[in-house]
């Protein structure tokens, strides 16, 4: 097995999936002829053409809505929205009929769609393009969130995502897109979380690009570091485990801190192993100042390994 | 400002006798299950949101009838009609109403999202302009399958504000989707008049704009739906989508919240003289088709399955709490 990026993985997944299933079709903005924003797509519609790898308007609420309608319909529709920034125009879409259809139909009718969005931000793209928003969506019964952070999850997410009977919304992190790493190609699971690095003085819980932060910082500190990978639903199993070992915890999380993802982890540890801790747990999260242009500035704002080591530190008094 | 209604439709009805009963009967079943659920809605029965479509038969009558069974059909919140005449039955319709299990949503819905599998009824979506990104998806479904289907979407005047409109009709047009795109123009978005709100009035200039078919009906005269429902399906199947506005009015308040303070009595009582099952039986008996005394059997035969509908709502049971959270997930995969 050779090393591949994260990229790469992304795209060999996609590739895999039009290959193996005729009702699986991509659509979004710039998907085809340009080969996708981050050059994810790039060569699919040459290979599959434009009806299956399909470029569509600037519309996200449209086409969001029209890949839930084409899974009602029978397919097995990959929608990208470019960004997660965009993902708020298509937002109704998501939360009032992908997420509340089954439910509300009283079982009658499943979403089988994945949407596929970049999210995150480190590359000076100042305020409107450096969203972490999964915090939301894993606030939305009837939807999972996925969120890969390492090859081997790159590539084998997407299948497991489109095996789902309900909408799968995957996460994709530019800021790993150039990492590289094996990848079987094996479908992974998604549900569970898992470790990345043992460690045994703190637990470091973190997904998606504070990855390799939270394992930079776990050198330091002896960190046991676990990936969440999943949003929703969260698998607490491993983390309490891990507690029961080391005791403290930090959660490390880009997205805002006031009603953020991590304090729904933290939320978790103080129900299911508030007797295991010896210390508050911490939590590190981005600035809650909109992510600025000069990279001094994006630095400050977004968590640093410093400042997980710090944080980590800090829970020995 | 004042809405002027058009002269009552008139005229001869050129459809096969049968054929005609038919409609007059299934605006019949409409209006007497919304008359009764607007009487239980007073004794308590039913709750929620509650939104009448009396006035407006004709649309949901003149269109369902030339709808294949493959056909997919998507609707809004004001669909008690639309479902009825897809063919849920009104038992069912009823216990959903109550917010029983034996409901067609199993008593999830309620009133504003009525769903049934069977007949490819997509609902009952209550965020105005939702459904029409999903007809679009689901036309390309039947594109990329080539599938002979067509989906048929409804929907009022008030969601051609929304951007959901703009983006869906050119998507459908972009792609020659087999969707045919139902506007219920009752003149009034809850109470903002059209003319209030669009700087654009004529809908179907907005829909041609995105290069699509378009066509305006009175959505009054259920002959005149029936017939342009039958052109528009037929040019979905084999051309592409078309918009269809059918101009109709809703008799009744908004919601069972809706005081009315935004149009006079003296209009809502213009177009009562332009009452769909009034006009068709007045049509029809001009020309012999119909008797006082066969106008009464229909109506009976509908006041009957009404009654039928209520004592199934009634005997019918509560979904377990356990059950709750069934659902949000599938459980098994297909």
């Amino acid at each position: 097995m050779s090393a591949i990026t994260y990229r790469e993985a992304l795209r060999q997944a996609l590739d895999e999936a039009l290959e193996k299933d005729e009702r699986v079709f991509l659509m979004g903005e710039d998907v085809g002829k340009y080969g996708g924003t981050y050059a994810v797509s790039k060569g699919l519609m040459e290979k599959f053409g434009p009806e299956r790898v399909r470029d569509t308007p600037l519309s996200e609420l449209g086409f969001t809505g029209a890949g839930i309608g084409a899974a009602l319909g029978g397919m097995r529709p990959i929608v990208e929205v470019m960004t997660v920034n965009f993902s708020l125009l298509a937002l109704d879409q998501i939360v009032n009929t992908a997420a509340l259809l089954r439910h509300m139909s009283g079982g009658q009718f499943s979403v089988p769609l994945v949407v596929r969005m970049a999210t995150g931000a480190g590359r000076q793209l100042a305020a409107q393009h450096s969203h972490s928003f999964e915090g939301w969506y894993a606030h939305i019964p009837g939807i999972r969130i996925v969120a890969p952070a390492t090859v081997e999850d790159a590539r084998g997410m997407l299948g497991a995502a489109l095996a789902d009977c309900d909408p799968v919304l995957v996460f994709e992190y530019p800021a790993l897109f150039e990492t590289k790493g094996e990848a079987s190609g094996e479908r992974v699971d998604i549900a569970s979380s898992k470790v990345r690095r043992e460690g045994s003085k703190v637990t470091l819980v973190t997904y998606g690009g504070c990855l390799p932060k939270a394992l930079k910082a776990a050198e330091e500190v002896d960190g046991e570091v676990i990936d969440l990978r999943v949003l929703r639903p969260l698998d607490m199993a491993p983390i309490v485990e891990s507690v029961k070992k080391t005791r403290r915890a930090v959660v490390v999380d880009e997205g805002w801190r006031s009603g953020g993802l991590a304090a729904e982890v933290m939320a978790r540890l103080m129900e299911e192993a508030f007797y295991e801790l010896d210390a508050p747990v911490a939590r590190v999260c981005s600035e809650e100042v909109p992510v600025p242009y000069a990279k001094h500035l994006e630095e400050a704002t977004l968590p640093q390994v410093e400042e997980i080591v710090a944080a980590a530190k800090g829970l020995f008094g | 400002m004042k809405a002027k209604a058009p002269p009552p439709p008139a005229g001869k009805v050129k459809l096969p006798a049968k054929a005609s009963l038919e409609l007059l009967a299934d605006m019949l079943r409409i209006r007497r299950m919304e008359e009764k659920c607007a009487e239980l809605y007073g004794q308590g029965k039913i709750r929620g949101f509650l939104h009448l479509y009396i006035g407006e038969e004709a649309v949901a009558a003149g269109t369902m009838r030339v709808l294949e069974p493959e056909d997919n059909v998507v609707a809004t919140y004001r669909e008690h009609g639309h479902a009825l005449l897809r063919g849920v039955s009104m038992d069912a319709i009823m216990a959903e109403m109550y917010g029983k299990q034996e409901g067609c949503s199993r008593g999830r819905g309620g009133s504003m999202h009525l769903f049934d599998a069977k007949t490819r009824f997509y609902g009952g979506n209550a965020i105005v302009g939702g459904g029409l990104p999903l007809a679009a998806g689901l036309a390309l479904a039947a594109k990329l399958q080539k599938e002979k289907r067509v989906t048929a979407c409804f929907f009022g005047e008030g969601a051609v504000a929304e951007g959901a409109f703009h983006e869906s009709m050119n998507l459908a047009a972009l792609w020659g989707l087999p969707v045919a795109y139902f506007c219920e123009n009752n003149l009034y978005a809850m109470g903002t008049a059209l003319e209030r709100s669009e700087a654009q009035t004529d809908l179907c200039a907005k829909a041609a704009s995105y290069g699509m078919a378009t066509l305006k009906v009175d959505g009054m005269d259920v002959v005149a739906v029936h017939e342009a429902a039958r052109k528009a399906r037929e040019h979905a199947a084999k051309k592409g989508p078309i918009f269809v506005e059918f101009q109709t009015y809703r008799f009744r308040a908004h919601s069972m919240f809706d005081p009315e303070l935004y149009r006079e009595k003296s209009e809502v009582e213009e177009w009562k003289k332009r009452g769909p099952i009034h006009t068709f039986s007045a049509r029809l008996k001009a020309q012999k088709q119909l008797t006082e005394e066969r106008f009464l059997e229909l109506d009976a035969a509908a006041q009957a399955e009404v009654e039928k509908a209520v004592a199934f709502a009634e005997r019918g049971t509560w979904e377990p709490v356990e059950h709750l959270t069934k659902d949000v997930y599938t459980e098994v995969s297909p």
